[in-house]
């Protein structure tokens, strides 16, 4: 039923409606899809809208925003909706864009060489000396071909009148493609039948096109045939769209890198690999140019390479976009690109921007201030971070404040017509079926290639909070919607995967590994196998604190629970004895002493404890994060999932507490941390970035097993006492019952978890575990360490259990255990100094 | 005024805390050759020797070298010969006879193309240098309406000499203009900027000069090696006379006394030595400059003084 469907859709009076004509009818090209949601069963939309939302939150599509509370990450918003245009519309668009990044790649080119604009006039001084954008240490840097813009996005709306304008162009270093192409990839298979028939083209070309055209001008090395090397370098997992750098980066082929993953010598840069230095022919960057380099850009960056500008002077590196193709936003320059393109191109601007002013010219401060009511007020360069203003909300103060700030300094200032923006047709998620309408605008992106500027067919259509917002801001809650345009041509479905590689394209495990990844990849081991032993503890001492609670004090039960808390406590997941908050009630009869179970449950859930579950997940997710590109969604998914676990659980522990919750939580976190280490036993690769993840791995199950054993062996009541709780901490429960049938014992016991080296969880298994990867380790770069732990293996099975039994307080066990233990930790230390900060090198040279 | 010839000598010594690994250094040490001045020889030593050396000419035409150490370290020597000639430079005409600071003014916002090239660089705030209310009212006594460009811009630097106190303990590289302004204190750098600031805030065009000034022994004594500092004043665009260096610090036009060494909007642009390290930690930085007229022998005395702040 129709009226159904569009009984909620607002009707648009003074703007551009995209589903119906004015006179109610549907629009051409909407038909086909508008059919559809007729006819789809409200289960089968229901189903399509979930699929879209599971999809998004498994493959962990996120935008961060910075003044989110609840932590930088959130999940992208995605409407069920594709944005439709048809194939002539399409034409009328791709060649405006076309010319228009040809025409600001000129000016960009002209300003960093010969200046010919500034000299003729054309181009108002101010917009090139008074916007922070301009790089002067840019200036001379030749660009291949003259190409300083290699990728361009321009944002477009849509006035009442069915006409496509400019609102802004990208050209620091666009960012949404990547967000396009997992819409398309996430939408298409909602709608895969439509999606055909309605003649969708593809996305994949544009990206081939981006690869192509970025190793086509990369710079030559004289003898060498060898594909060039080409990064995308990224601020890091704080910038608000790192998803997509990673999601490119994985795309493309490209290593992801940060700048500390990057240095130049001798004027060239390289990645600094565990294999060494590889040189680095070409940089698509997502970190702002001024960011780039410290010493002769911003000093106070962080971020950057020491020495780029340098070398893309000298042109060992292309870098892309060039530094400083900022400087080209500017709402300032806008009212100045017809003329130019006319100029520079001999041929009108096929698609004006929005109608703009820089005050900076008299006549158009003085209209500007005449006309505020209907204009909007914006900053003309970036760095005055000058927040705009719509005239029409201005009271008289606020009206006088702007017009003296901008007399005072015109040329700060540009004025905008406003813009009301089309309304495209949403799906209500909260309704079976009923269609909503919202504000969209659509970013479209361009790539240089060698023959021009190349179009992606497609874009990101961005969707307003409102059907009548004046603004789209993700950082404001805006959402997405996949762009299908359409094609009278066949659709061409080229993939990036179907390219032909031929054998010296063959890349093997181990290359382009860099040192920053693989110190990642050692602490993702590290936290998950923290989180793991965590979450057995706490499941082992929350399961003695249901069943043992109340049993007689001297009785077995009460001992085995007295064994577990003993360990939570030398695990840090139980305060020590002498801790500021004790568990005693206070002197003061304080009304709620911290029980025992408190203090395990706030262990669990609480990520302010440190040491404890939850501080660990939230390490593990964190060094995950910087891993992204290099673990597979599987890994992501189960990580999530876990998270969204946990925050319900911390939801459930802090309204009413429940040990039967936490318990059922933490077998889903023990679980969660098997299909990890499942996914890192089946599904990696075996390179060196395996091994320092397995290295992390083993070195903290070690550390956690000695840690249990020495305690029992150390402890003369624990060594009488009851094992089972040792059992199932160490996940050995089955095994032992199987061998021997009887309740457990210290002398089997401490076999099957200390000396049985086909026991995963004994400490047999784990020394020899790390000798082996150590030797892998040593055969490629020299470094050592197998022999001690092989002497260690020498020493554990010489050991007699039988007798060192007897002896109270055992004869060479403990002294092993500490040793081992004390080893660990310098294997640990050496392994950072010499493959993770390169600093480490100089001095073990020098020492 | 007759030609003036100076050698200078400009030794920088970092002392680092720790071992540094890497470092990569820009250095703008070389005297600009312009056509009041002429750099007769130059010279270069660094200490370890880098690995990389790299010498061109910055956007604003003052010479840069680029250099990166790979060895580790942990003291940097960078020393630096120089031997200029200088030719009078400072204007010849009457104050009262150049343009009105207004026809200046105006002159530069609307002429456009390549005479206003070079001047409208420098007429937008720059990462030092704030254009403020604040400033141009400061600015404003020294320029009453109609007043002739020269006389104002002299007037300016009078008042800023007076209104601000010598003082190398008040502020730091990064203190913003707008505290200079109000505490009414500072060293040569701060007076460039602010005075700067208020010609920007005025809109009109003036840079930032680095350098050295030649000083005088106290009555009867010899020149002391390494007594010396680098010096900072400004340029101001005039139309008809082009640019015209000013020296608040004291109190006068710049000419055969002042050895240019680069020049930019403000002192981000030019600084004398800028550099990333990885490793080293905290450091001892010893900065000795020596400025003496061609003829002149030094007094070498002891160890060398510790670095004094700019003046």
């Amino acid at each position: 039923m129709p009226r159904q469907l569009i009984a909620a859709y607002p009707k648009s009076s003074g703007r551009y409606d995209e589903l119906f004509e004015s006179s109610g009818r549907v629009r051409r090209h909407w038909r086909g899809f508008f059919d559809e949601l007729l006819e789809a069963r409200p289960e089968q939309m229901a189903r399509r809208n979930t699929y879209v939302q599971q999809q998004i939150f498994e493959n962990g599509i996120t935008y961060n925003v910075y003044a989110d509370s609840k932590g930088t990450e959130r999940p992208w918003e995605l409407d069920l909706l594709p944005f439709i245009i048809p194939h002539d519309e399409w034409r009328h668009i791709e060649a405006a864009i076309t010319q228009r990044a040809t025409l600001l790649n000129r000016i960009l080119a002209d300003v960093y060489g010969n200046q010919y604009l500034l000299r003729e006039g054309l181009l108002p001084p101010a917009l090139v000396h008074g916007h922070a954008g301009f790089l002067r240490p840019a200036h001379g840097i030749a660009c291949p071909d003259g190409v300083h813009l290699h990728t361009y996005a321009a944002d477009l709306a849509r006035s009442p009148d069915g006409k496509w304008w400019v609102i802004a162009d990208r050209t620091q270093a666009p960012s949404g493609a990547g967000y396009a192409l997992e819409n398309r990839l996430v939408i298409s298979k909602a709608f895969p039948e439509l999606f055909r028939d309605l003649r969708v083209q593809h996305l994949a070309g544009f990206f081939r096109t981006l690869q192509e055209s970025l190793a086509h001008w990369a710079p030559k090395e004289a003898g060498s045939s060898e594909a060039p090397r080409i990064v995308l370098l990224t601020p890091g997992p704080f910038n608000e769209t790192y998803f997509e750098h990673a999601y490119l980066a994985r795309y493309l082929g490209f290593p992801l890198v940060e700048g500390h993953d990057l240095t130049v010598r001798n004027g060239c840069v390289w990645l600094k690999t565990l294999d060494g230095l590889q040189r680095v022919h070409v940089i698509l960057r997502r970190l702002d140019d001024d960011f780039c380099d410290p010493l002769e850009l911003r000093a106070d960056s962080t971020l950057g390479v020491p020495g780029l500008a340098h070398a893309a002077r000298a042109g060992n590196v292309l870098i892309a976009n060039a530094l400083g193709a900022s400087l080209l936003e500017s709402g300032a320059l806008d009212g100045f690109l017809p003329s130019l393109c006319r100029r520079i191109l001999g041929e009108p601007l096929a698609m004006p921007s929005v109608a703009t002013w820089w005050c900076g010219e008299e006549e158009a401060l003085e209209e500007a201030l005449e006309r505020l009511d209907h204009l909007v007020i914006k900053g003309a360069f970036p760095q005055l971070r000058f927040k705009s203003v719509f005239g029409a909300d201005l009271d008289g103060a606020g009206r006088k404040k702007l017009e003296a700030a901008m007399r005072a300094r015109p040329y700060n200032f540009v004025a905008q017509e406003l813009v009301h923006l089309s309304q495209a047709p949403t799906w209500d998620r909260k309704h079976p079926r009923r269609l909503d309408a919202r504000a969209v605008g659509l970013r479209v992106f361009a790539v240089a290639t060698p023959n021009g500027y190349v179009v992606m067919p497609g874009g990101l259509t961005r969707v307003a909070g409102e059907a009548d917002a004046r603004v789209i801001a993700m950082q404001r809650g805006g959402a997405s919607k996949d762009t299908w345009v359409q094609t009278q041509d066949p659709v061409s479905t080229i993939s990036l995967l179907r390219r032909e590689i031929q054998p010296q394209d063959i890349i093997r495990s181990g290359t382009n590994l860099s040192s920053r990844m693989v110190e990642n990849l050692f602490w993702f081991g590290r936290y998950a196998e923290r989180c793991d032993n965590a979450a057995r503890l706490l499941r082992t001492a929350l399961t003695r604190c249901i069943y043992d609670g109340n049993s007689e004090p001297d009785s077995e039960q009460a001992q085995q629970r007295t064994a577990v808390m003993t360990l939570c406590r030398a695990a840090g997941l139980l305060p020590k004895p002498d801790a500021p908050f004790s568990l005693q009630p206070s002197a003061e009869g304080d009304p709620s002493p911290l029980t025992e179970e408190d203090a395990l449950l706030q262990a669990l859930t609480d990520p302010e404890y440190l040491g404890g579950f939850a501080s660990n997940l939230r390490q593990l997710i964190r060094v995950g994060s910087h891993l992204r590109e290099r673990l597979s969604l599987d890994n992501w998914r189960t990580l999530n999932r876990l998270n969204q676990d946990l925050e319900a659980q911390q939801l459930v522990q802090s309204q009413e507490p429940d040990l039967g919750e936490a318990l059922a939580f933490l077998d889903q976190a023990i679980m969660a941390m098997m299909t990890l280490a499942g996914f890192a036993l089946d599904g990696m690769t075996r390179d060196q970035g395996w091994r320092f993840m397995s290295i992390g791995r083993r070195m903290e199950r070690l550390q956690f097993g000695i840690l249990a054993l020495g305690q029992v062996v150390s402890d003369p009541a624990m060594r009488r006492g009851n094992l089972e709780w040792l059992l199932d901490l160490a996940d050995s429960t089955i095994t032992y019952r199987s061998r021997y049938m009887m309740r457990p014992q210290l002398l089997p016991v401490l076999d099957l978890l200390l000396l049985d080296d086909s026991n995963p969880r004994a400490i047999t298994f784990q020394v020899q575990g790390l000798s082996d990867y150590f030797r892998r380790l040593s055969e490629q770069f020299g470094t050592g360490g197998q022999d001690l732990l092989d002497s260690f293996l020498e020493r554990l099975r010489r050991i007699d259990l039988g007798a060192e039994l007897k002896a109270p307080r055992g004869i060479d066990l403990p002294k092993l255990l500490t040793a081992l233990r004390n080893t660990t930790y310098t294997l640990s230390d050496q392994i950072s100094l010499r493959f993770f900060s390169h600093v480490a090198e100089q001095h073990t040279g020098s020492d | 005024m007759a030609p003036q010839r100076y050698r200078i000598l400009h030794e920088t010594e970092y002392n680092y805390g720790n071992l540094v690994q890497l470092s990569r250094q820009l250095l703008r040490l070389s005297p600009r050759v312009t056509s009041w001045q002429a750099c007769l020889s130059h010279e270069i030593r660094v200490t370890p020797e880098p690995a990389e050396w790299s010498a061109l000419d910055d956007f604003f035409g003052n010479p840069v070298v680029q250099f990166a150490l790979q060895v580790p370290h942990r003291e940097l020597l960078v020393e630096v010969e120089s031997h200029v000639e200088v030719r009078s430079h400072a204007p010849k005409i009457a104050p009262e006879d150049s343009v009105t600071w207004e026809e200046a003014r105006d002159w530069l916002l609307h002429t456009v193309g390549a005479a206003v090239l070079d001047p409208s660089q420098y007429l937008f705030a720059s990462p030092h240098v704030p254009v403020t209310r604040e400033l141009a009212a400061y600015a404003r006594p020294s320029f009453p309406p109609e007043r002739p460009m020269l006389a104002a811009i002299l007037d300016l630097t009078r008042r800023i000499n007076e209104d601000f106190e010598f003082d190398a303990e008040a502020t730091e590289v990064s203190t913003p203009v707008t505290t200079v302004l109000e505490d009414r204190r500072g060293v040569c750098q701060d007076f460039a900027h602010l005075q700067i600031a208020c010609l920007r805030s005025l809109g009109l065009a003036a840079r930032y000069v680095s350098g050295y000034i030649l000083t005088h022994p106290p009555e009867g004594q010899a020149r002391m090696v390494g007594a010396d500092a680098s010096h900072a004043w400004i340029s101001v665009y005039c139309p008809e006379l082009g640019w015209v260096d000013l020296d608040p610090t004291n109190n006068l036009l710049a000419d055969t006394q002042h050895i240019t060494v680069a020049w930019g909007r403000d002192f981000s642009d030019v600084s004398p030595m800028r550099g990333v390290i990885l490793g080293g930690s905290q450091h001892d930085l010893d900065v000795r400059v020596t400025v003496m007229p061609e003829d002149e022998v030094p007094v070498m005395t002891g160890p060398p003084r510790p670095s004094k702040p700019a003046p």
